[in-house]
């Protein structure tokens, strides 16, 4: 079972890449944010996966729940900061 | 029970995996929030409720804790997932970013 966990991590490690692309290179950035936000909703899974790995999941649940905090807030101060900001996208 | 588990998870990596080409494929921001916010639901409760019965096949009390921890984590970003979203398309808005159209310029 350990190591079908160890595959599945590898899965969300590729899968990430997908929305990083997003992250580096959109048009705008309000693309950047929807990429980083994407990033940081599977990194909450993957760190109750590295616990159920470690067989240390009492201690990593909390660090998961802090991460999902710290991402929520991170994108909606973000997304508040840059929502005033008229003729930004202009260019594009 | 882990068999179960196991399903579920992988029935979660399908959903993070549909979520992140629509992330990559769709033409504008407005049609990228939906499959962000569809991998933040399905995917991540699919996924979190298969380790929360991993985390239960030998029943006790810390493991019982430990499995509600988990679910917690999944209401907590059931409520915050479509927050982020609307916060994201409000900006979007509010700053005037132009929507996709078919034919740029009018309709013909």
């Amino acid at each position: 079972m350990q190591t079908a966990f160890i595959y599945v991590g590898i899965f969300f490690c590729l899968i990430m890449l997908l929305p990083l692309y997003r992250a580096v290179f959109g048009p705008t950035i309000l693309d950047r944010l929807i990429g980083v936000n994407a990033i940081g909703s599977k990194t909450t899974a993957l760190l109750i996966l590295i616990g159920l790995i470690y067989q240390r999941v009492d201690m990593f649940v909390d660090i998961a729940l802090a991460y999902a905090t710290l991402n929520f807030i991170a994108v909606l101060a973000t997304s508040r900061y840059f929502q005033k900001r008229k003729g930004l996208y202009k260019d594009q | 029970m882990t068999i179960v588990s196991l399903v579920l998870i992988i029935g979660g990596l399908v959903f993070f995996a549909g979520g992140s080409v629509g992330i990559l494929r769709f033409p504008d921001i407005y049609s990228r929030l939906h499959p962000a916010g569809k991998m933040d639901t399905m995917g991540l409760f699919l996924t979190m409720s298969g380790m929360a019965v991993y985390v239960l096949r030998d029943f006790s009390l810390s493991a019982l804790l430990t499995a509600l921890k988990i679910m917690l984590i999944v209401v907590f970003i059931f409520i915050t997932s479509p927050t982020a979203t609307h916060a994201i398309a409000d900006a979007g808005m509010r700053a005037g970013l132009p929507q996709w159209t078919k034919h740029p310029g009018g309709k013909k």
